[in-house]
């Protein structure tokens, strides 16, 4: 018998697998059939120039877009806009803080931990508070804080319901050197402890600090995938530089 | 790994509208607008009316019930307006909740919201134009909830609709508007008989419109409500 992941899903079962999925805007395809895994317990590092398709790509795989063709499967589930549950089990990171800068920082993360379901909303909300450095900016509305610290309410949001998928569309954006450290360490915990990342980042040398894989994405399809034990960073962002390079001409 | 519950939907209903009332509550942005704008806008009919030429009891309930359309309209917008200037929907759509429940959510807090606006604007109308309701003010504020209650179900499945739009403000009025003619037509008329002194029975057939408007837009809009937010 396969023994359960933390995830909660049998330990040989993608926590996130994609089906040949493609997804067009009008006659435009901004994923162009993309395969990929994710186990329990993996960082995939996606990178690729702007317009590669790569946050099109991780709202596929949050069930915020629906794909034209192909399929994201979820804990072994295939994504539909009525898998609620496999949803749930998501949080995503992105461009925008995705807050209410009206409402407290507590306020924003017990919030997302209600909508979650999380028994314990007060410990839950607590914890992810004091993962992300914010004990004692509980009390202040997002608004008073400036983009970096924004940032952290929105990475504390995004993890309070101990999702088993984390979508992270470049997270780094806007953090100060210790924001940038005390999220390194967050994500390594995460993945350490069972979930899977998927990672959207220009920066080589912070995607490879993290992944287990690597993979790089240009015109919607993967052109290079690799593990990344044993890469060499400067090698690896120079094939990636070459490729961006070739594939902008 | 957390323990997860995912909530019920009205739970979930409950914890939206209390966010967005929490919201509206902080910045007062919307119900002042509305408030501002009936008051005007009773205060301009008051101005240009003739009360030689019209009886406050026939111009009264028109006034009140277009001034009403008009002023919840200005905050319907914001229902969803607020949810998109950090892609907050997104983090609505990401939790193991029904979508319904999110239009649940979002209707009720219009519905305190609209209904807040009224508390006030029928007050006014009734200073204004000097009018005897007697115990037809309990049976008006029943009325008042009714279509309330039919203006916030279509007026927040359009704002949904039209959020994404360039012109969202412009067409949400242009969309809603000819929807609300069925709710401020017999508002109108109940209220014009409960000024001349009407006994309920007389009333209960705009009643009656109300409640089956209601019904069948509430239902039809929960219903739609998951299609207008697919990409």
């Amino acid at each position: 018998m396969t023994s359960p992941s933390p995830t909660g899903s049998p330990a040989d079962v993608p926590v996130c697998e994609t089906v040949s999925l493609v997804r067009r805007f009008g006659r435009r395809r901004a994923v162009a059939g993309v395969d990929l895994r994710i186990h329990a317990g993996e960082c995939l590092a996606l990178f690729g120039p702007n317009g590669a398709g790569k946050t099109t790509l991780l709202r596929l795989l949050a069930g915020l877009l629906r794909p034209t063709s192909g399929e994201v499967r979820l804990l072994g589930r295939t994504l539909t806009s009525h898998s609620a549950v496999e949803r749930g089990r998501v949080g995503l990171i992105s461009h925008q803080s995705m807050l209410y800068d009206v409402l407290t920082v507590a306020e924003n993360v017990a919030f997302a931990a209600r909508l979650h379901g999380v028994r314990d909303v007060a410990g839950a909300t607590t914890m992810a508070l004091d993962r992300l450095g914010l004990r004692g900016r509980e009390l202040t509305p997002v608004r008073a804080l400036s983009r970096g610290w924004q940032q952290r309410v929105s990475i504390a949001r995004a993890i309070v319901h101990d999702p088993a998928l984390v979508l992270l569309d470049e997270p780094y954006t806007g953090l100060d050197v210790s924001g940038a450290r005390a999220l390194t360490e967050l994500l390594r915990s995460l993945r350490d402890g069972g979930a899977a990342l998927a990672l959207v980042t220009h920066s080589v040398e912070e995607g490879l600090t993290l992944a287990t894989h690597a993979a790089i994405v240009l015109d919607g399809q993967i052109r290079r995938r690799d593990l990344t034990a044993g890469l060499d960073p400067v090698l690896y962002a120079a094939s990636y530089r070459d490729l961006a390079l070739e594939s902008a001409a | 790994m957390s323990e997860l519950q995912p909530p019920g939907t009205m739970a979930v209903a409950l914890m939206i509208a209390r966010k967005d009332l929490a919201i509206e509550y902080r910045t007062r942005s919307a119900f002042f607008s509305s408030l501002v704008f009936s008051l005007l806008g009773v205060s301009i009919f008051y101005m240009v009316w003739d009360p030689t030429a019209v009886r406050p009891i026939d111009m009264a309930p028109g006034v009140l019930w277009t001034i009403f359309a008009f002023a919840g309209m200005l905050g319907l917008h914001r229902a969803f307006g607020l949810e998109l200037q950090t892609r907050a929907m997104d983090g609505l759509l990401l939790a193991p909740v029904p979508r319904e429940a999110i239009f649940l959510g979002k209707a009720l807090s219009n519905l305190v919201y609209v209904s807040a606006v009224l508390a006030v604007t029928i007050p006014a109308v009734v200073l204004f134009y000097n009018l005897e309701f007697g115990s037809g003010l309990l049976i008006l504020g029943g009325i008042g909830i009714l279509a309330a209650v039919g203006l916030v179900t279509v007026g927040t499945l359009f704002s949904s609709m039209t959020v994404h739009t360039r012109f969202a403000e412009l067409l949400l009025p242009m969309l809603a508007l000819p929807f609300f003619i069925p709710v401020v037509v017999p508002a109108a008329q109940a209220s014009a008989k409960l000024l001349v002194g009407a006994e309920l029975r007389t009333v209960m057939p705009w009643i009656q419109v109300l409640v089956a408007f209601d019904l069948m837009f509430g239902v039809a809009c929960v219903l739609a409500f998951p299609f207008t937010i697919e990409d």
